[in-house]
């Protein structure tokens, strides 16, 4: 059976890697790391040690940690030359995701505001 | 034991779709029967259905574009027809509750199995031969992509006979597309058929994005692929990107309709104004991922019939990635008048306006590497001329309703009908027609008829100005898109002249028919010996017409962009002396057929409540896939002799043994 | 498909860029493919997440995310899902040293962690369901079980899958084409867990928040 990574294959597939050794290393570090932030989550959103309003903000940081955890340690993102188009996707991805998310958001934020039935609009006045 | 199919699903009182069904029932009966007395059912069967090459499923989506463009060309001459008889009290022929489904089926049709057939068609056939390399990255995914198409094609036609099509427009809005409006099967049969073929259209985008990323001939760097290979990538890239957005929102009102979820319903807490912003962060896209790939064929035209190089070609690279870019930042202009406040609608107009830049760009591009060029005026030619100055006007009206006030005025009026289809027509159609006479003798190996090409353009450009100017005056006059029969008289001679324009384009379509038949019985007069008929200058003319399965015996090695061009000024330079391989090919496979089969079963049982068939029709999928999983022999070997006896015959310009 | 260049690339001078080097080898051609579609994949829970923000709100009377989820009980999914990915990890290594015994060792381990995360979703499913609180109660009842449950859909396809593989590997042993599948196996695998941080950020730990 020839070697398994292709010495001529310039170009990364999304996933591969070097040694055993490195491999282990990537996976035990990506959780650890995923545990701790993990943790951290659950932790922050039912502590009052932390400024309530800011809590959200906590939770989308660790969140999108974890995720970096997880591109980089378990699916081997990196920034090497070959693994350009890989990274350039993700980015677009990423891009779209954010847009149909925050876009989606936003936008219907503002027709829901904008378009209130005369009597909730009331209310809300009413409330200032 | 049926669901809900019973025999009223027949339009048995119905004239008009009854004797379309009969006529069509008629004709495709006589097709099977002449090629079964034929006996052309094992060479079909062996060279086309099962085919994984790329340039054979290419025609394929072509001729299915082509076919569906004739019933989504009928749905618009009976609108057309109906809106020229019903003024003031005058009721038409079409009462409105079948008009309803002509207007959507038209679009439906139009939108994803005319255009979006017809682009991936062209981009298939091109792609592998202008990169230099044998085939897509995935070809048996290729050939299941094509037929899954296909399955959605047979889809929405089985609604004509069986049952009915939707009556929401061509988008499908909530609430009137939830069960509590429209109860009946048709909105499911569009559903069904759509999220079939968008399956089948994103993994071709995955296939084709993944093939122009990685698989090139040596050499060619990304700044030396010709300028369509840069905006198929962005239309896949698109293609990736956006048709989730559609699975996810089709899923979401397929939950409605038949759990009873409350996504999009009045009730319930739903929001249908959640539906049109999600449907249009699909819309917007797609019309790009339309007309990006006719802006390539239009590159490819001018440069080559000019005799020169494209000029600017890294403005256009950065112009077509802009719009790429940009094609996802202004979707909430298709839908100014729902409510969002001045600041939100403000950003998405001027959002709107700066993406029409860069396809400023590419106008001057193109009228740059015409002037000084010793222009050859072709078919192909009078396409890209005609198409410059008519999407022109469509992309001016396009920036004038992205002024969100004047878009309150004019939002679903005929104006915006007239506007889309302006560059639709004027831009996506006139591009896959450009691309298709250009294109034929590689795939075929001999030219169309010139003559009868020429006329198939008059009869659209004159038909089209005709059909679509009398529409921008309409609305601005106050006339609604969708709109059975008006009240206003005066509107009536306007309608009139859009009728005629509409029959002059059809006669255009018919002379596409009749050039086809004249141009292949008359095929050894423009026979092309050479591969190489309009002097071209990118790799697909380097070989022969039709090129051989294995498209290249040898990769050619790349140095420059225009790489036939140089390779013709420079000759024997790109000659390897390499000797010739056996080469793998993919074999023919039978797994799209087959996974299409019962992805039609279970389609159309879904859409009539028949539960246990839909368990078939899953269950026969995936057993098919399954058993695809266990084939280990999915290539061939061509032999050295075979290759070199064609290379014998047909000598490669770019890469010789 | 012959995806290899004819010159070998040995021959070619070092310098030249890998944009310029030809056709990628087929594992990496399968990788990428599979890439886009993990993209387009998690385009599609965009779409899901999008309409959960928007109508998490939308309760129409009937019980809200506050009153419903169980923090110990995501926790508890959290972990099993989190560990799978790191045994599936082990697993990939197992599959680099052609080890029959150790790579079905690991698959198992990775197919109980996820079955032991359905099981806890489907249970908690299933309680709110008995409950009165099912999906079609409210947008925010439709929305959340569309989003979760596609979530567990795609990771009951993937042990589904998991176990395609191991009959493929007990068949057909580590053959290339196995191999690739697997690299794509364990993208999917990673890539759902991925999808879940967002899922137990946004909608249990971000219930208590909004």
């Amino acid at each position: 059976m020839n070697a398994h990574v292709e010495t001529t294959d310039a170009q990364r597939a999304p996933g591969s890697h070097q040694s055993r050794r490195d491999r282990l290393r990537s996976y035990s570090i990506g959780f650890g790391l995923a545990v701790l932030f993990t943790a951290g989550s659950f932790a922050a959103s039912s502590s009052h040690l932390v400024w309530g309003p800011s809590i959200p903000v906590l939770l989308a940081v660790l969140a999108i940690a974890q995720m970096g955890v997880h591109l980089v340690f378990f699916l081997h993102i990196s920034t090497a030359p070959d693994s350009t188009n890989n990274v350039l996707s993700l980015a677009f991805g990423v891009f779209v995701v954010g847009l149909v998310i925050f876009g989606s958001m936003i936008i219907m934020a503002n027709l829901n505001h904008a378009m209130m039935p005369m009597d909730q609009l009331i209310d809300i006045h009413k409330q200032r | 034991m049926f669901g809900r199919l019973t025999w009223d699903a027949i339009p048995l009182n119905e004239p008009i779709p009854l004797a379309t069904v009969c006529v069509l029932i008629i004709g495709i009966v006589g097709i099977l029967s002449l090629v079964t007395w034929k006996g052309w059912w094992p060479y079909l069967w062996r060279e086309w259905i099962t085919s994984t090459d790329h340039k054979r499923i290419g025609v394929m989506y072509v001729i299915l574009a082509l076919v569906m463009l004739l019933r989504g060309f009928s749905d618009a001459i009976m609108m057309r027809a109906q809106l020229a008889l019903a003024a003031g009290h005058a009721a038409g022929f079409l009462p409105p509750e079948h008009y309803n489904q002509i207007f959507s089926a038209h679009g439906t049709i139009m939108i994803f199995f005319v255009g979006m057939t017809f682009v991936v068609g062209l981009m298939n056939f091109v792609l592998p031969l202008q990169l230099g390399v044998r085939d897509v990255a995935f070809p048996v995914l290729n050939s299941v992509s094509f037929w899954l198409t296909a399955s959605g094609v047979l889809l929405v036609n089985v609604s004509l006979g069986v049952g009915e099509f939707a009556r929401t427009g061509w988008l499908a809005y909530p609430p009137l597309s939830e069960l509590a409006y429209s109860p009946g099967v048709g909105v499911d049969y569009y559903l069904w058929s759509l999220q079939i073929s968008g399956l089948g259209t994103l993994l071709s985008g995955i296939n084709l994005t993944t093939t122009i990323l990685k698989l090139r001939a040596p050499g060619m760097g990304y700044g030396r692929m010709p300028v369509f290979c840069w905006t198929a990538l962005a239309s896949n890239l698109l293609i990736v990107a956006a048709f989730p957005i559609l699975t996810a929102t089709f899923a979401m009102l397929l939950l409605d309709r038949y759990l009873g979820f409350h996504f999009f319903t009045n009730d319930g807490g739903g929001n249908p104004m959640m539906y049109v912003n999600l449907i249009w962060g699909w819309g917007h896209p797609e019309v790009y991922i339309l007309i990006l790939p006719a802006f390539g064929v239009f590159s490819e035209v001018i440069a080559t019939f000019s005799g020169k190089p494209l000029f600017g070609y890294r403005s256009m690279v950065m112009a077509t990635m802009a719009i790429c870019v940009l094609s996802f930042m202004v979707w909430l202009h298709h839908f100014f008048t729902m409510g969002a406040g001045a600041n939100v609608n403000a950003f998405f107009g001027v959002a709107t306006m700066i993406i029409a830049v860069p396809t400023g760009v590419k106008i001057f591009n193109w009228l740059f590497t015409l002037y000084g060029g010793s222009i050859r005026f072709t078919t192909p030619v009078y396409w890209a001329i005609g198409f410059m100055v008519t999407f022109v006007i469509g992309g001016m009206t396009g920036v004038l309703m992205a002024i969100p006030p004047a878009d309150f005025v004019l939002h679903n009026s005929l104006f915006l009908i007239a506007h889309f289809h302006n560059v639709i027509i004027g831009g996506v159609i006139f591009g896959v027609m450009a691309g298709y006479t250009y294109w034929f003798p590689k795939a075929f190996g001999f030219k169309l008829h010139e003559g009868l090409g020429k006329a198939v353009f008059w009869c659209w450009f004159v038909g089209f100005y005709l059909a679509f100017m009398p529409l921008y005056a309409l609305g601005l006059m106050g006339a609604t898109r969708r709109m059975q029969h008006y009240a206003d008289p005066t509107w009536q001679p306007l309608m009139k002249v859009a009728l005629g324009g509409a029959v002059i384009i059809f006669i255009g379509i018919l002379l596409t028919i009749v050039q086809l038949v004249v141009s292949i019985r008359t095929r050894d007069r423009r026979r092309d010996l050479t591969g190489d008929p309009w002097n071209g200058r990118t790799l697909e003319w380097s070989i022969s017409s039709p090129p051989p399965v294995w498209n290249f015996a040898l990769l050619p090695t790349i140095s420059g962009a225009d790489a036939y061009w140089n390779a013709k000024r420079h000759p024997g330079k790109f000659a390897h002396a390499a000797a010739l391989i056996p080469l793998e090919v993919p074999k023919r496979s039978a797994l799209g057929f087959f996974i299409a089969f019962f992805m039609v079963i279970l389609g159309f049982a879904l859409i009539w409540h028949i539960w246990w068939l839909a368990i078939v029709g899953l269950l026969g999928a995936f057993t098919v896939t399954l058993r695809q999983a266990w084939k280990t022999d999915l290539e061939e070997f061509v032999s050295v002799a075979t290759i070199a006896e064609h290379e014998r015959r047909h000598p490669s310009q770019v890469a010789r043994a | 498909m012959n995806t290899t260049v004819d010159v070998a690339s040995e021959e070619m001078p070092e310098g030249i860029p890998l944009s310029e080097r030809g056709p990628a080898s087929t594992r990496v051609v399968a990788a990428f493919g599979f890439w886009l579609f993990l993209l387009s994949d998690i385009i599609v829970f965009s779409a899901l997440f999008a309409a959960y923000a928007v109508l998490n709100g939308e309760t129409n009377g009937g019980p809200s995310a506050s009153e419903l989820f169980d923090k110990r009980h995501v926790l508890f999914e959290t972990g099993c899902l989190l560990a799978s990915s790191f045994t599936c990890g082990m697993m990939m290594i197992a599959i680099e040293e052609r080890s029959k015994a150790s790579t079905y060792f690991w698959a198992l381990v990775t197919a109980a962690l996820g079955v032991v995360f359905l099981y806890l979703e489907v249970s908690e499913f299933g309680g709110m369901l008995s409950a009165g609180a099912g999906p079609s109660r409210s947008a925010f009842l439709s929305s959340f079980f569309t989003l979760v449950g596609t979530h567990g859909a795609h990771v009951t396809a993937g042990l589904a899958w998991l176990l395609i593989m191991m009959a493929q590997i007990g068949t057909m042993g580590f053959r290339p084409m196995v191999i690739r599948r697997m690299v794509c196996f364990s993208l999917f695998w990673h890539a759902l867990d991925i999808v879940w941080i967002g899922v137990f950020t946004v909608v249990y730990l971000g219930a208590a928040h909004t």
